[in-house]
């Protein structure tokens, strides 16, 4: 087992044993499944909906060169500077370079999930600049230094009381048991870092093609200080980020806030397409887009699964999956948690190391039908389990398939192994789940699934007499 | 080779095999092939999206109703001076003791009207000056009865930061600027703004909020605590 696999296995046993926060997200998600579908039924036609995402995205990705061309063309026209980053480090130190060039010390960003993809935070701080998060979620979980929990929602794992202690250690603020409170001492301690800030990174939720804007869908309004006051904007994006048009937006941005967070709308969708313009009373002197790749054309390369890069990280897989809800987004030990994250970090970060993330699905689909652009979420689980074997073979399930095969093909010998199953299944609970069992992997917490009485064939020959 | 053309040599050699067609995984009633992406005419998602009334009085009316949703404040006034005199009425109970607000009308008269100094944000500000206001006056571009929300843009909005960095926003609209839904919205900044865009455009759905802790909702996260909507003639 690879050291990610056993890391996965170890933390899920402990966090799903863990009622406490079994019952913390069983909470935080109940009221967010009663608005998406009050939400999700609002539309006219909430199926026909997601087949217009899933064709719209159909179109940006697979014709992904001349979009991209010309969204770079049309921003860059309005003065923004266009970087074309071929993996983490290209981005890093282009962004560090933009740092280093305008002399800056203080960092203020908003939410990016590319940004934990290329480690942007750590790189930073090792120059010595000083970076804040703003997103009140990222904020909490850059207190406690750890990953964000969630795509959307990063600090879901924590309660009031947690935080509050946080806040107390790190900021050295009185202990309160109120969310408002806890709240407004982030929007304190933030709120100067906007104006002190000399560069302000965002990332983008969508890259409009025809008329060259990022389009950054937030809900507390830290995004568009990010990008309103600092002298410099940063915003990195995934390749894949492209819809054609900005009409697009009109299907795409209700539908994110209600697949996602359950709301019908995100409070801020904010479309910039350039540095402050002329006659403008503000905006930032300087706007760089990084367009990051990093690994998502080999993605790309895939046919078959090629469709995961519609993904807009709207997090509903996520909500709705029985296994993030009960092992937690920090087992994955991935940037990208969930079905979405157990299918594209294999392409991401290497097949062999992340495969056991696609054996963790019990495939129930869940996935699937939430997603609003309809990714094949389960069958992609699938696929990446067959391409592992296929890319390197284990040599103990060969021979035990092979034994199958060997054995099913052979009605005599079949039969004899049925009676010998039947009879051992009633000797079974003398050894079950103890050192003897030879299925305890599976019987320590579990039934065996019974081998029925009567075999098939001699089923049919008494119902024939 | 640039990084440019590397990464579009690797899209185009991805791209030489095609992919099965979108939500051919689902067939049904939605099967592929209806061909939506091939050219999206004017409002054509509107056969989707939450239905929205035929005529500006249902439009106001559920915009008024998604405001109440949203915590929005949504007032219709018979006329500029009854805006003006419902922000100097807030103005006295919130204790306002400076504003801002761009020269736009109806925007630059309400808040002139609001009897505290207004900071203009049109050619520039100090941020710090704008942070000390209690409120942002500004105008916008429509009102989207659909979501209830206000669109704004650089230009139509003050700047940036007038409707984001003040605790409390408030958009003064006439009642021309309602607009059904949101394809109504983008087909209005492409022929007004189509050929020389604003750097920023934003669609503001309700005061700011979060709900990052515990998922509970709180009003006022970073943006405004406050939004509040003037409908005047």
């Amino acid at each position: 087992m690879t050291v990610e696999a056993q890391q996965f296995t170890r933390d899920a046993k402990i966090v799903a044993a863990d009622l406490r926060h079994r019952g913390l997200i069983r909470k935080a998600l109940s009221g967010y499944e009663v608005k998406r579908d009050e939400f999700k039924a609002r539309f006219r036609d909430w199926q026909g909906a997601r087949q217009a995402a899933a064709e719209i995205k159909y179109d940006a990705v697979n014709h992904l060169d001349r979009y991209l061309v010309e969204f770079a063309d049309r921003i860059e026209a309005r003065g923004t500077r266009v970087f074309w980053a071929s993996d983490a480090r290209e981005a890093r130190d282009y962004i560090l370079g933009v740092i280093r060039a305008r002399k800056a010390r203080c960092i203020v960003k908003s939410k990016a999930m590319t940004a934990e993809e290329i480690h942007l935070n750590e790189a930073m701080e090792r120059e010595g600049f000083e970076v804040v998060e703003s997103d009140l979620g990222e904020y909490i979980v850059q207190l406690r230094r750890e990953a964000p929990y969630h795509i959307v929602f990063p600090a879901m794992h924590l309660t009031r009381g947690e935080i509050s202690d946080l806040f107390q250690r790190e900021l050295g603020t009185a202990p309160t048991n109120s969310p408002e409170e806890l709240t407004l001492i982030a929007r304190r301690v933030l709120r100067k870092k906007y104006i002190e800030a000399d560069i302000g990174i965002s990332g983008a939720n969508f890259a409009v093609a025809d008329t060259g804007m990022i389009s950054v869908t937030e809900n507390e309004g830290n995004a568009r200080l990010t990008t309103s006051l600092p002298k410099v904007h940063i915003a990195l994006l995934g390749i894949e980020k492209i819809v054609p048009r900005m009409a697009d937006l009109a299907l795409f941005l209700p539908m994110l806030a209600t697949a996602g967070a359950g709301q019908p709308m995100t409070c801020y969708n904010t479309l910039i397409g350039g540095p402050r313009q002329p006659g403008e009373a503000d905006g930032p002197e300087e706007f760089h887009v990084v367009l990051l790749d990093n690994a998502r054309t080999r993605l790309l390369a895939d046919p078959e699964q090629r469709d995961a890069l519609h993904c807009i990280r709207c997090g509903a897989c996520l909500n709705v999956c029985p296994i993030f809800r009960n092992v937690g987004g920090h087992t994955y030990g991935t940037t990208y948690q969930g079905p979405i994250g157990s299918v594209i970090t294999p392409h991401l970060r290497g097949l062999q190391n992340w495969k056991h993330l696609s054996s963790a699905s019990s495939l129930c689909g869940a996935c699937t039908e939430a997603c609003p652009v309809k990714i094949d979420l389960h069958h992609h689980l699938l696929q990446n389990r067959r391409n592992a074997v296929r890319e390197k073979p284990v040599w103990w399930e060969r021979i035990a398939f092979r034994a199958f095969a060997f054995v099913a093909t052979r009605p005599p010998l079949w039969r004899v192994v049925g009676l010998a199953g039947r009879l051992g299944q009633r000797l079974h609970p003398l050894i079950k789940g103890g050192p003897l069992d030879p299925a305890r992997a599976w019987t320590g917490s579990r039934d065996l699934p019974e081998v029925a009485q009567v075999s098939f064939k001699d089923y049919w020959r008494g119902r024939k007499q | 080779m640039s990084a440019r053309a590397a990464i579009l040599d690797r899209i185009r050699e991805a791209l030489r095999l095609s992919a099965p067609p979108p939500g051919s995984h689902e067939p049904g009633a939605h099967g592929p092939g209806a061909g939506h992406a091939a050219g999206v005419e004017d409002g054509a998602f509107r056969e989707w999206l939450p239905a929205v009334g035929p005529a500006i009085g249902d439009w106001i009316a559920l915009f008024a109703a998604c405001s109440e949703n949203l915590r929005t404040r949504f007032i219709v006034c018979d006329s500029e001076a009854e805006a003006a005199q419902q922000v100097r009425a807030i103005a006295a109970e919130d204790r306002w003791s400076r504003i801002a607000s761009h020269r736009a009308d109806p925007v630059r008269a309400v808040a002139g009207a609001a009897g505290v100094p207004v900071l203009w944000t049109d050619g520039g500000y100090e941020p710090g000056a704008l942070e000390a206001c209690d409120a942002g006056l500004s105008g916008c571009d429509a009102l989207v009865a659909q979501t209830g929300g206000v669109l704004l843009t650089a230009r139509s909005g003050g700047g940036r930061a007038l409707s984001v960095l003040p605790p409390h926003h408030l958009v003064v609209a006439r009642r021309s600027q309602m607009v059904p839904d949101l394809p109504a919205a983008f087909a209005l900044l492409t022929t007004r703004y189509g050929a020389d865009y604003p750097s920023m455009m934003t669609f503001i759905t309700g005061p700011s909020r979060t709900g990052d802790i515990e998922r509970i909702l709180v009003l006022g996260a970073h943006g405004p605590r406050k939004l509040t909507v003037l409908l005047v003639p």
